[in-house]
């Protein structure tokens, strides 16, 4: 079956727009959202996945060009594998949201804000995720960056009421930006270059080395706020965790990848020759922010702040691998280069997946329990056994385990690190393993920030009322858990099949495909070569089940005779009596070792409220303990600046005089100047 | 490559590494007893590797030099501070390092900063244990470090003679040692500064009651 | 064809060895401590009592504390697995290389904590917490002297690395002293011996490892131990087949695999003299020591990369 590519695209880019208008009506008629608008946004979800595959696996690459209204500005649109591959991301998440939608939006139903508004720009905000990767001049990039931003924004300011939600949402605006400032002056440096906005144009810039580092730095600027590169995240886990949680999967999932793809379309296409410098600076920026981000969120008790602080970890950890590809690229190791754009390409695509996964997950068990910090949760995976398990899948994919998807791109992150012995710099020889090794920690802390996440949150006891009454959540939103979870796995599986795929697109972006990757057949993965170093994913998914196979035989052999019933007792209690709820270690308990072994890393207040014993003064009847953690980021770069941006203004208002004569005055001036200037 | 190296050589780049491990171990140390004994070991390091530079280029002068670091920097020097110590009843003092993962943060990249800077000098020097001039200059910087991170007089002094220890060993692995007159003028210096200074933490501590250099700034004029 | 036999023997052979290497440790312990040691068969005889034994789960036990002995057993027996223990060039040391070794016994610590999380109580919260907190320290070590050792043979594959180490002759490396080193230590704290954890205590305060699985009985329980004594001899024969690779079959022939046989059973039983002695003359460290402990590790494969990139390479 033919179907014209442009009606595709035009589909895509519809679909949303129409499930947007369509939400407008929903107020009145709450069922339009189950039956229209959350399918439409699916359907275009579908399509882009269709349309990605296509470009991967056929190598479409086409471009259009619309002329919506304005005469002499027409929009350019292309898709190739790149944007291709990102589309197909989007839409992977997007289809998955739909399900979830029409089940998590009941909560809003009774509520006091309007459905229409989460639909419209719901719709909205998809559209313009689409329209930024199709994008093809920086116009219509800018323009569908600026849609993608400030439906957003109304997104996270959904739920206005809480002072807190509307000061995130403008912290998040603003940040937008000034990230939109930078992006644009990164492309007038091209268009000035150029001589025109379309990216075919860009390219063609001959740029010397300064002017494409300027644009390189306020490309890495801009789109390094969107996606929350430290010292630029402080946004991101004020906005994500506000948003309603489907949204917040869209967020952190999807829209930091669309950032990630701007930072991709930018430097390797549009620039085009980077330099190795560039890609030291982005590797200690990305090491930073993985390390940041995995502290941060060991200490976080809200769940879905938790989520979005190891976003930005995993931000970090793309940006190591994207460190590492220019780090190679530009000492002509072009191989190596793209082993680390593959390995990034796969942790995007990987981290959409499971950090949807888990924000969709964290918005289940919020809107059942009813309750946000994990210190009142436990017990949940009884009340909630299948989000319980699509939970564990995520949070084992995110910690990095195999067979998983999330252990296979770190593998290709450290694969690539080790590969050092070719560079000619002894400087860098040293820097890089060393980074390689802050990412290990970063994944070892991740994995401690998990464990705790799961535990406290879904094994344990029941530590509130709320907690013990939560029940599953609809099937919809479980459906949308079970198909990413179970992509989770697949990915994490066919590594070399979907490696294989990714190389076509660096095969297209740079010319460089990764013929060794997948040279010994889909079963091993082999980066470099066999000898290298070698995995084999769909191997031990299979020695992992003989295994269990094998423990199995060991009991049948060694077992007694007899039927031996398994029997329930109580937990050992020490002989003091029942255990309750209370006694469990709680989230901030379990972070407290690291704690206070990282304890310069953060700006902690403690509250320590000891009432004593009436009878015995040195005894304690009760302590209360209270952490806070703030962001050091807050006071390290953002005051000071506050407090210039004061003192500054306050100097700039003394020409505020009042007095109408000043202000006759300064235009006076003003055009006697520009009069001097023009002659 | 390490494995086309003679054997001696292999085991002169072996005793760099120790070197360095030594300044190393000489910053994370809490206790004043166990520094002075760390820094005991890197002189009998650095005398040990002396001597196989001897040997393997034939330079009969530098066993001179290695017996005499053998005996002033491992044995006469960090016996003369343990009997201080052990007569100012410090002992049994502890102190504490300020973050010492920070510090070992900050050592590795002086290290990796040292490789930076030697780099363009090793593609000129001819010499055939060339790498350890990197080691040599990173153990003369960790010395530094340790003389800037710590606040008790007796570390300082042990920071110092480490110091000395890095430019005698870049002096044997780059030249293969200096003059002899330079050499012995050297080590005489060192042997009388540690006096000096034995005699200077007396003083010291008659004055402010304690070896912790910190209590110094009560000495300025500067009153806040 | 035959590999893979071999490949399954020698993982066999692994998996029944592990309780041997065990009781040799705690043999030579007692030797040292003047105690008479219990059978070199105890641990076989303990094994065999608890998977007899009936399982008593706590009212509150979830799937995942049932799960959990399973995932654990098989990710430590794969790992074992990959491990070129008798011969270098088997195919399963493909399947997996250092990294993905390492990735292993991530996932079983993972569900180890998990379930010490799961009953709700103080002790299981404990051991996982502290768990956790030596593991995020003790990785980041591991794997940098695991880099260097890769560095040094251009691969992290196992038996690629071991073949390297093998054939080099006679190279006084700094980078692999460091990297040993480093290695020790870590694999004191992750197989939980002394001084970080102790694997004899049941003392609220100090116990890491027991805290976790204090919950555990019958076959679950045997499981556990099994994983817990086939990962010290994991840790047991890397080190010995990396550093010491000597007499390891580099040919399928039966007199080379016997030589291979007899050489790692020697490792063996010097690596557990050293343990033991090692466990005999050092006190436990209080937990907030072990970071130090660990510290240390990593300086040791600190100064392992960096003599490798400015000592060894040029």
């Amino acid at each position: 079956m033919q179907i014209d590519n442009a009606l595709l695209i035009t589909g895509v880019l519809l679909l949303p727009l129409a499930s947007a208008i369509v939400a407008l009506l929903s107020d009145a008629r709450p069922w339009l959202l189950r039956l229209l608008v959350f399918p439409l946004l699916g359907l275009s979800g579908l399509l882009a996945v269709w349309l990605g595959a296509l470009s991967l696996f056929h190598g479409l690459a086409e471009s259009f060009v619309y002329s919506p209204g304005l005469p002499w500005l027409h929009w350019h649109l292309r898709i190739d594998s790149l944007s291709g591959f990102f589309l197909s991301l989007v839409g992977i998440v997007v289809f998955a949201i739909s399900l979830y939608g029409p089940g998590y939006a009941r909560e809003y139903v009774h509520g006091k804000q309007p459905l229409a508004v989460l639909g419209l720009f719901t719709g909205l905000f998809v559209l313009g995720m689409y329209l930024v990767l199709l994008a093809d001049d920086a116009f219509a990039f800018m323009v569908s960056w600026e849609l993608m931003s400030l439906s957003s924004y109304f997104l996270v300011s959904y739920q206005h009421q809480h002072a807190a939600n509307r000061r995130a949402a403008f912290i998040y605006l603003l940040m937008a930006h000034v990230g939109a400032l930078a992006i644009l002056l990164g492309f007038g440096v091209l268009a000035g270059f150029g001589h025109g906005f379309t990216f075919e144009l860009m390219r063609q810039a001959p740029l010397g080395l300064m002017w494409s580092s300027v644009a390189f730095t306020l490309g890495l600027l801009g789109f390094g706020m969107k996606a929350g590169l430290v010292p630029i995240h402080v946004w991101l886990p004020e906005a994500h965790p506000v948003a309603p949680s489907h949204i917040s999967a869209l967020m952190s999932g999807v829209m930091l990848k669309v950032a990630i793809y701007g930072f991709i379309r930018l430097t390797f296409d549009l620039i085009g020759n980077v330099h190795w410098g560039w890609g030291v600076g982005v590797l200690a920026f990305g090491s930073i922010t993985a390390l940041y981000g995995v502290l941060y969120a060991l200490l976080q008790t809200d769940m879905k702040r938790m989520l979005a602080y190891s976003s930005v970890e995993n931000v970090g950890i793309i940006f190591i691998a994207l460190g590492l590809s220019l780090i190679f690229f530009g000492s002509d190791l072009p191989l190596l280069g793209t082993l680390g754009l593959v390995a990034a390409l796969y942790h995007s695509l990987n981290h959409a997946l499971f950090k949807s996964l888990l924000f969709l997950g964290a918005g289940a068990v919020i809107q059942r329990s009813h309750e946000k910090d994990l210190e009142r949760m436990g017990g949940l995976l009884k009340r909630m056994p299948w989000t319980g398990g699509f939970f564990l899948i995520g949070c084992i994919s995110i910690a990095a385990l195999p067979p998983f998807n999330g252990f296979v791109s770190e593998w290709l992150t450290f694969q690539t690190a080790l590969q050092v012995d070719s560079l000619q710099s002894g400087v860098l020889r040293a820097i890089i393993p060393i980074a390689a090794v802050v990412l290990a920690l970063t994944g070892a802390l991740a994995a401690a920030a998990f464990v705790r996440l799961y535990g406290i949150a879904f094994l344990g006891k029941a530590r509130t009322r709320r907690a013990r009454h939560a029940s599953e959540a609809s099937k919809g939103m479980v459906w949308a858990q079970g198909i990413l979870a179970t992509l989770c796995l697949l990915f994490g599986v066919l590594p070399s099949w979907t490696v294989s795929a990714m190389s076509r697109i660096t095969e297209n972006l740079t010319g460089y495909a990764l013929p060794t990757a997948s040279a010994h057949g889909w079963l091993w993965l082999t980066p470099v070569s066999a000898e290298t170093a070698s995995y084999s994913a769909p191997l031990v998914l299979l020695g992992v089940m003989l295994a269990f196979l094998a423990w199995a035989v060991v009991y049948f052999v060694l077992r007694p005779s007899g039927k031996v019933k398994t029997v329930r007792d109580d937990a050992w209690d020490c002989g003091f009596g029942p255990l309750s709820s209370r006694m469990q270690y709680s989230a901030t308990a379990f972070s407290m070792p690291i704690q206070r072994i990282f304890s310069s890393v953060w700006r902690l207040r403690e509250d320590i409220d000891r009432q004593p014993e009436k009878l015995l003064p040195t005894e304690a009847a009760s302590i209360r303990y209270q952490l806070q953690v703030e962001d050091v980021m807050w006071r390290w770069l953002y005051q000071p600046v506050v407090k210039m941006l004061h003192i500054t203004v306050r100097r700039v208002g003394r020409i505020q005089t009042g007095h109408l004569r000043h202000y006759l005055m300064y235009s006076f001036v003003t055009l006697i100047l520009l009069l001097w200037l023009i002659t | 490559m390490i494995a086309q190296l003679p054997i001696y050589q292999q085991a002169i780049l072996l005793l760099a590494s120790l070197v360095l491990f030594s300044s190393f171990a000489l910053l994370a140390q809490t206790r004043v007893v166990a520094i002075i004994k760390v820094f005991a070991w890197q002189g009998g390091l650095v005398a040990i590797t002396t001597a196989l530079v001897a040997y393997d280029t034939g330079q009969h002068h530098l066993y001179i030099s290695a017996t005499l670091t053998l005996g002033l920097k491992a044995l006469f020097i960090p016996w003369l501070l343990l009997r201080l110590v052990n007569k100012m009843g410090l002992n049994k003092e502890a102190h504490t390092v300020e973050h010492p993962a920070m510090l070992l943060i900050v050592a590795t990249a002086l290290v990796i900063f040292c490789y930076y800077v030697v780099q363009p000098i090793e593609m000129l020097s001819q010499s055939i244990t060339r790498n350890t001039i990197a080691i040599s200059m990173s153990v003369v910087l960790l010395g530094m470090l340790m003389l800037v991170s710590r606040n008790k007089a007796v570390s300082q002094v042990v920071g110092f003679m480490s110091l000395e220890n890095g430019l005698f060993f870049a002096a044997v692995a780059a030249t293969h040692g200096m003059p002899m007159v330079v050499e012995l003028g050297v080590a005489f210096d060192v042997l009388v500064a540690a006096v000096i200074f034995g005699v200077f933490f007396f003083h010291i501590r008659d004055s402010i009651d304690s070896l912790d250099v910190s209590q110094l700034n009560r000495l300025s004029e500067l009153d806040e | 064809m035959s590999y893979w036999i071999l490949a399954l023997f020698q993982a066999i052979l692994f998996v029944f060895l592990a309780p041997l290497f065990s009781a040799w440790v705690k043999r030579v312990k007692c030797w040292l401590q003047n105690r008479r040691p219990p059978s070199l068969l105890q641990p076989y005889r303990d094994l065999r009592r608890l998977f007899s034994k009936q399982v008593v789960l706590a009212h509150n036990a979830s799937f995942i504390f049932r799960l959990s002995p399973y995932i654990i057993a098989a990710a430590t027996l794969l790992a074992a697995v990959a491990i070129p223990l008798l011969a270098v060039n088997l195919p399963t040391a493909a399947i997996a290389d250092v990294i993905v070794l390492a990735g292993f016994f991530a996932l079983a610590r993972f569900f180890l904590a998990l379930a010490g999380m799961d009953i709700g109580t103080a002790f299981g919260g404990m051991g996982s917490s502290r768990e956790m907190t030596i593991s995020a320290m003790a990785e980041p070590a591991m794997l940098m002297a695991v880099f260097t050792l890769a560095m040094v043979a251009s691969s992290t594959n196992l038996s690629t690395v071991i073949g390297v180490m093998l054939n080099q002759g006679m190279v006084l490396r700094p980078s692999l002293l460091f990297a040993f080193l480093s290695l020790v230590l870590v694999a004191v704290a992750e197989t939980g011996r002394i001084p970080v954890d102790n694997p004899s205590t049941h003392l609220e305060l100090t116990m890491i490892h027991e805290a976790m699985i204090l919950e555990y009985s019958g076959r679950h329980l045997a499981m556990i131990e099994w994983a817990a004594q086939l990962k010290l001899m994991i840790y047991g024969v890397l080190i010995a087949n990396i550093f010491f690779p000597w007499g390891i079959a580099e040919q399928l022939d039966a007199a080379s695999l016997v030589l291979a046989f007899v050489a790692i059973g020697l490792k063996l039983m010097i690596i557990g003299v050293a343990l033991a002695f090692g466990e005999t003359l050092m006190a436990k460290m209080r937990l907030f020591q072990v970071p130090a402990f660990l510290v240390l590790a990593l300086t040791f494969s600190v100064i392992g990369l960096l003599s490798h990139i400015i000592l060894e390479i040029s």
